[in-house]
Formats: C-alpha cells, sequence, structure tokens
C-alpha cells in the first residue's frame, strides 16, 4: 500500500526524504480527508520552502488520539495556480495566505487570498500595508469605523475595521503585519546558537519561555543530545510560571476594560511577584536568558524553591479572594457573560487552538496531546468550559493558574539533581526534519526546522497560537456592540507580534 | 461594601516609596563593571549575539546589550553585571561602558533643551508607539502605570492621542510597516515634543539590527531625548531616566 504520511512524534527528528511527496490533488485530498469530521485532528503547520527550483510544500496534521502528527508533503512549480484546501476547510485560511505571498503560488478558489503580513521578502511588492483590500458593504444604514494601527493604550500595532449597524458590530477585518521583522529568515542568516536563541525570545516578548522551550527542545534533539531532567524540570516549571503572571495580568486588563479599578489594581500587583520572581530566578523579570539549549546558566536551588513556596503561598489567598469578587459582582458578569461568543462549531470550522478552543469545548492542549519535557508525569487535564464567552476565557484563566500553582507545588517536591554541564557543541543532524510543539499560555506553539545534506539550516518555521485564534476574536465580535470590543479583545489577548514574525 | 474594604486591607501598602533608592530583588543584570583582567578579547567579542561588545580596550554598549548576561556567565572575572537599574542617558554615547569604568551612567545636561523643564518638569504626557516591539518593553512600561511603581505621581502619564501628548516613546526596532505610521503619530503631537527610545531594540535594533524588514530612517531625521536601555526595560529605568531628564538644572 501506498504511504501516505510519515507519523512523528512532538520533537522527533526524521529524515526529510522520509516524507512522503504525492502529486498535489493526492495531497490536498489526503490532508482535507485526514481533519474532515474529526475533531481530535487539526493542521498545525503547513507551509512551503523552495527546493530544486520548485517549491515544497509540507503539511502537518496533529493527532491527539494517537499522540502523532503526519507529515506529507508535495512538490509544485513557482508560480502554480491551484485548488485550494481553505474552500473545503478554512482551517488552512492564513496558510494558503502565507504561501501565496512568500512564493506567488495561486489559488483558483480560495474565498478570501489576501496578504497576511506584507513580508519583506513578498514576492510582489507593488502590494503596499496602506492599501490593504478592504471588504466593504455599499449601504446608507452602515457605517465603517478604522481603529489602529496605533492603538489607545500601550499595546503593539494592528489595524480593526468594524462594519457597523449603529452600534452593533456586523462584520470586523483585522489587518496585521505591522510587527513584520523577518525574524524566519534571520533564523538561518544568524549562524550562532546564542544568537538564535536570543531571535527565539524575541519572537513574542509575553511568550518569552514558551517560544524558547520550543526552539531549544527543537534544537536539542536535532542536535541528537538528551537533556536531563534538571533542564526539563526548569523548562516546565518557567512555563507554569508564565501562564500564571501573563493569566493574572491578562485578569487585570479586563477589570480595566469593564471599569472595574479594584480588580485592575490588585491583580495588577499580584502579577508583580511571579514576575519579580523570574528575576530572582534568573535575571530577567520575563524570563529572558534563563532557557538555553544544552544548558542552564541559573540552575533552579531549594533556596529559590523555598522562596517560591513563600510568593504562592501570599499569592492565592488574595488572588482567589479578588476572583470571588469578581465572579459574584452583578455589574462585572453582566458585561462578562454572554460577550464575544464563538460556538464550538465556530472554533472547530476556524481550527483555534489553546484558550480559544477549550473556551468552547473543544479539548485542544498540548500538555496532554502531544506532551514535551515533564508533562507526562503530571497527569494534565485540561481546563475546559463551553459557553465561548468572555465569562468562559476569564474563568479558563483563573482554573489554569490553580492548576499551575498545584503542578509547582509538586513539582517543587522532587527538584532533579543539578549537574554541571558541558557547553552544547553539537551540530545539526543533516538532511532532516522535525517538529516541535509546546503549550504556552496562550496556546499550542509549533516550531519546524530542516536541515541540508551539509547541516545547516535551510527552513526555520514559526507558528503562534496567535496565528489561528485571530479570526476566533473576528467572529465573536460579531452582533456584540462595539463599545464590547475592548473587552473581546483582552479576553483573547492575542500576539501581534507573534503572527507578524 | 466591607469585603472590599477586606480586600484593600490585604493588599497592604504596595507602592515603592522613593523609585530613586528601591532595591530590585533577586540577580538583575543593570550596569555592567568591566575590569582590567586580561583575557582572550576576540573570544568574548564572539560571544556577543548583538556585537554589544567592543575590543582593545574591552568596552560594552548598552545601547545594543541584551543583557543576557552570557559573556558575565563565561567571563566572570572580566564582566559583572550591578543591579543598578539606573542607565538612561541622552546621549548614545554615554551608554558605553569601558574596562574600569565605575561610575553611575548620567545625561548630559548639555544636551538637555533648556524648554524641557519648564514646560514638562511638572506634567510630560507621552504618546507610546510600539513598531516592531515583542511586547516585552510594552509590558514594562504598562507596569509602570501600576500601583506598585506608579509613574502618574510623578505627573507622567501615558494618553490615547498624540494630539493630548508632549512626547513619544518607541518600543521596537521599527519595522518598514510601520515607519509611515511612526512618523505620522510624531509629526501629530503638537511643538515642542520630546522623543524616548526605550529598549535594546529601539536604540540599536538589537537583535534585530540587520534585517532588511526594518527601516529606521525616523531616527536619523529627528532629535532622540532620551535612551532607555534593557531587554525590556526596566520600569524602574524607566521612571528614573524620565525623571533626570524633566528636573531642574
Amino acid at each position: 500500500m501506498l504511504i501516505k504520511t510519515i507519523n512523528v512524534v512532538n520533537n522527533q527528528t526524521i529524515n526529510l526524504s522520509d516524507i512522503p511527496v504525492h502529486g498535489y490533488e493526492v495531497f490536498e485530498e489526503l490532508n482535507l480527508d485526514l481533519i474532515s469530521g474529526k475533531p481530535f485532528r487539526h493542521c498545525v503547520s503547513y507551509f512551503g520552502y523552495p527546493s530544486d527550483e520548485k517549491i515544497k510544500l509540507i503539511c502537518c496534521i496533529a493527532d491527539d488520539e494517537m499522540h502523532q502528527i503526519l507529515v506529507s508533503s508535495s512538490l509544485v512549480d513557482k508560480g502554480a495556480v491551484l485548488n485550494s484546501f481553505t474552500a473545503r476547510n478554512p482551517n488552512f485560511e492564513k496558510f494558503e495566505r502565507e504561501i501565496q505571498e512568500n512564493f506567488g503560488i495561486g489559488y483558483t478558489d480560495h474565498p478570501w487570498l489576501k496578504p497576511l503580513r506584507y513580508a519583506f521578502n513578498r514576492t510582489d511588492k507593488n502590494k503596499k500595508i496602506e492599501n490593504y483590500p478592504f471588504y466593504g458593504v455599499e449601504s446608507e444604514e452602515l457605517h465603517e469605523v478604522g481603529v489602529g494601527p496605533i492603538h489607545a493604550g500601550i499595546i503593539e500595532p494592528g489595524h480593526f475595521r468594524f462594519i457597523c449597524n449603529g452600534e452593533q458590530i456586523m462584520h470586523l477585518e483585522i489587518q496585521l503585519g505591522y510587527q513584520h521583522r523577518g525574524i524566519e529568515p534571520l533564523f538561518l542568516q544568524k549562524q550562532k546558537l546564542l544568537e538564535r536563541t536570543t531571535l527565539a525570545e524575541n519572537i513574542a516578548g509575553d511568550t518569552v519561555v514558551g517560544h524558547t522551550t520550543a526552539f531549544v527542545n527543537l534544537w536539542e534533539n536535532l542536535c541528537c543530545y538528551t537533556p536531563d531532567d534538571s533542564l526539563h524540570f526548569s523548562r516546565i516549571l518557567a512555563l507554569e510560571l508564565e501562564r500564571i503572571a501573563i493569566h493574572t495580568g491578562d485578569l487585570a486588563a479586563v477589570c480595566a476594560d469593564i471599569g472595574y479599578q479594584l480588580g485592575n489594581s490588585v491583580f495588577g500587583r499580584l502579577r508583580t511577584p511571579i514576575v519579580n520572581f523570574f528575576q530572582e530566578w534568573g535575571g530577567n523579570r520575563l524570563g529572558k536568558g534563563l532557557i538555553r539549549a544544552g544548558k542552564i546558566n541559573f540552575p533552579f536551588t531549594d533556596e529559590l524553591a523555598v522562596r517560591l513556596i513563600e510568593i504562592l503561598n501570599a499569592y492565592e489567598p488574595d488572588f482567589f479572594e479578588m476572583t470571588h469578587k469578581l465572579f459574584n459582582l452583578p455589574s462585572a458578569l453582566s458585561r462578562m457573560e454572554k460577550t464575544g461568543v464563538v460556538s464550538y462549531e465556530e472554533v472547530l470550522e476556524i481550527g483555534t487552538v489553546g484558550m480559544a478552543a477549550r473556551m468552547s469545548g473543544l479539548n485542544r492542549d498540548i500538555r496532554l496531546s502531544h506532551p514535551h519535557n515533564l508533562y507526562n508525569s503530571l497527569n494534565h487535564q485540561p481546563v475546559i468550559k463551553r459557553h465561548g464567552d468572555v465569562y468562559s476565557r476569564v474563568q479558563i484563566r483563573r482554573e489554569e493558574i490553580r492548576q499551575s500553582i498545584s503542578y509547582i507545588r509538586g513539582l517543587l517536591q522532587r527538584i532533579p539533581e543539578f549537574h554541571p554541564l558541558e557547553n552544547f557543541m553539537e551540530l545539526p543532524q543533516k538532511g532532516k526534519f522535525i517538529i516541535s510543539l509546546v503549550e504556552g499560555w496562550r496556546g499550542e506553539i509549533c516550531h519546524c526546522a530542516i536541515t541540508d545534506t551539509d547541516g545547516n539550516l535551510i527552513l526555520y518555521k514559526i507558528k503562534d497560537p496567535s496565528h489561528h485564534n485571530w479570526m476566533a476574536l473576528a467572529q465573536a465580535v460579531r452582533n456584540n456592540d462595539i463599545s464590547d470590543f475592548p473587552i473581546c479583545n483582552k479576553s483573547f489577548n492575542l500576539s501581534y507580534c507573534g503572527h507578524d514574525l | 461594601m466591607f469585603d472590599n474594604l477586606k480586600i484593600l486591607w490585604h493588599q497592604g501598602k504596595q507602592f515603592i516609596p522613593d523609585v530613586t533608592k528601591a532595591n530590585v530583588p533577586g540577580i538583575f543584570r543593570g550596569r555592567p563593571i568591566i575590569s582590567e583582567a586580561k583575557i582572550d578579547e576576540f573570544l568574548l567579542a564572539d560571544l556577543c549575539p548583538t556585537n554589544a561588545i567592543s575590543t582593545g580596550p574591552v568596552s560594552i554598549d548598552l545601547g545594543k546589550c541584551t543583557f543576557c548576561g552570557e559573556c558575565a556567565i563565561q567571563f566572570p572575572g572580566k564582566i559583572t553585571f550591578t543591579k543598578e537599574y539606573k542607565i538612561s542617558s541622552n546621549d548614545r554615547s554615554l551608554l558605553i561602558v569601558r574596562e574600569g569604568d565605575i561610575k553611575t551612567i548620567e545625561l548630559n545636561p548639555e544636551l538637555i533643551r533648556s524648554e524641557i523643564y519648564r514646560l514638562f518638569g511638572r506634567s510630560l504626557k507621552l504618546r507610546q508607539v510600539s513598531a516592531g516591539g515583542d511586547n516585552s518593553c510594552e509590558w514594562e512600561l504598562n507596569a509602570t502605570n501600576n500601583v506598585q511603581f506608579d509613574i502618574s505621581r510623578f505627573g507622567i502619564d501615558f494618553v490615547a492621542s498624540p494630539r493630548h501628548a508632549d512626547g513619544i516613546v518607541i518600543t521596537g526596532p521599527i519595522t518598514s510597516n510601520m515607519a509611515d505610521a511612526l512618523e505620522r503619530c510624531y509629526l501629530a503631537v503638537p511643538d515642542p515634543k520630546i522623543i524616548i527610545l526605550a529598549g535594546t531594540d529601539a536604540i540599536s535594533g538589537g537583535i534585530f539590527a540587520d534585517s532588511p524588514a526594518l527601516n529606521r530612517e525616523f531616527l536619523s531625521n529627528h532629535t532622540i531625548d532620551l535612551y532607555v536601555p534593557g531587554n525590556p526595560v526596566h520600569p524602574l529605568t524607566f521612571i528614573n531616566g524620565v525623571l533626570d531628564l524633566l528636573k531642574k538644572r
């Protein structure tokens, strides 16, 4: 029988030549078939790269039940005009727009074939960010509201174009690309490991630990290096701390957007001891400098464990006192309940990940489905909510903070002994493909790498969970009042730079 | 009402009484000290991911440094990072720390325009523009406004519109896609106005310095009033830098 896909586990290195290559029609049918009607499967990455005067497309479908990733590929001509996957499954919408933008591949039936991020290396330089083709409606009753790229607060840039009927939002289109720094080509251009690690730390500064963990897990496996438990331990400890810190900050921001000053101040100040602990551990409040391939400059000590327990003991009563108050305050609940709803059917169709899936009953959590580092030992059960509204997203944060604290307390019971490690000098294996998945606080982070026959990187592909989830925000605000947009936006808290790269 | 009072009571006293003298916890990497110890300078300079280290004699440019600390780990006898967070300056050349330098980084009073104290000394409204910032500096600038750092007690606030602002704070290496919006935002701020660069990415481009996706022309066309190093900037670095710029001389 014809081998259709090669099945790998998270962080497994395979020969590039072992990925089955299909004709485009077979490739298309195969991948659409794989996910059609199966919520436990979704596309984690789909990208192209130049290969022998052609474009090689590689599609990675994660199967959460088998705990495997199904990889297949196809070779197409430069400038080819193809049938789109998106016409039959919207999960691929942004992936195909990226392929179109970077390689000039045309799609006959893509319903939304617009530039994705105006990358500096796009094929059509005549397309300019200031001329983005917004969807418009001709009507005397409707009006448009444009917001951005610079927003009112201290946040990243992006443009939101609303079509409203009075106060009610009919449609929102989100245009990104302003944050594009050309980070993927820099991974190839910069040869030193520390340069690449620094790049990974700067993909999204609010997910430093998440993205850097994805990079170092990938790099170590690509170089046949087996990290010991103390490295795994520090990574998942840092991931759970990052989750607590950012979730707490998000709750503060949601309170600010509903005009609840007490919640804003209390959650805002509760974030400080957690980020300050990052500084006590590794010298940086956001964890930069902490996660390194093959080593750690700041090993976790028993003294740090005592300190962390102290901090959590002080954090917990104040945090839960405040959430209890917030969740029993009718004026706060009325702003959050049934606001910004995205149904199960919609999140499945969009293909959301992380919190933006779990809010509507879609169980997607890499910690359970494709465990990395020590997550296997935690017996993780994802927090699932059903309503898909702002309240669900806020509740998930409270529950995940509770869960992360209990995981951290468990981890601190058995701190692995730290052995000083030699500097990591291995070189990447030749002609390989590897995929690395990490559950960051926002959701699934996916990094892929390919090396050539000399062991040089020829592709580094980054996907932040926001890639999938921006469309869910656009969907959430439909039929809501435009005044509820800020709270909807904050309850998702998606990354601009993670999307724009 | 009583549960509200209880919550307030439980918070205790959160604000930092004196932001100019506060002690930061843990092992913060602030102003470095470079000893005169003899080491292989080439290896040291080669280590740095952003070419912040120059040789003969050794110096570190805090406008390029990502404060990853790798040089201090590999050459502990040569480089140590102190916890001193007052590392802002209005003079780009004062951000370069040389062998044997132990003094605090300061502002160059000759470069400060006389109207800055007179107009902004008691009230400064800033418009923040993220131009490729990775959201870490943005987080820390938001933190300057929380109940602990509380920058607004000094009359310094972040405002929503450039029309209400006295200056702009730029984070990020300035992407080509943001260059036009940044320029337009700056033009919308009424004169006289100031420009603050917050973070290594804004000051030098950081790890992105040689990316073809950037357009840093804005910086050569306008005068920069304050450089605040950090990756990301520490809230105390930012607050102290701005207070220094605004003080009466």
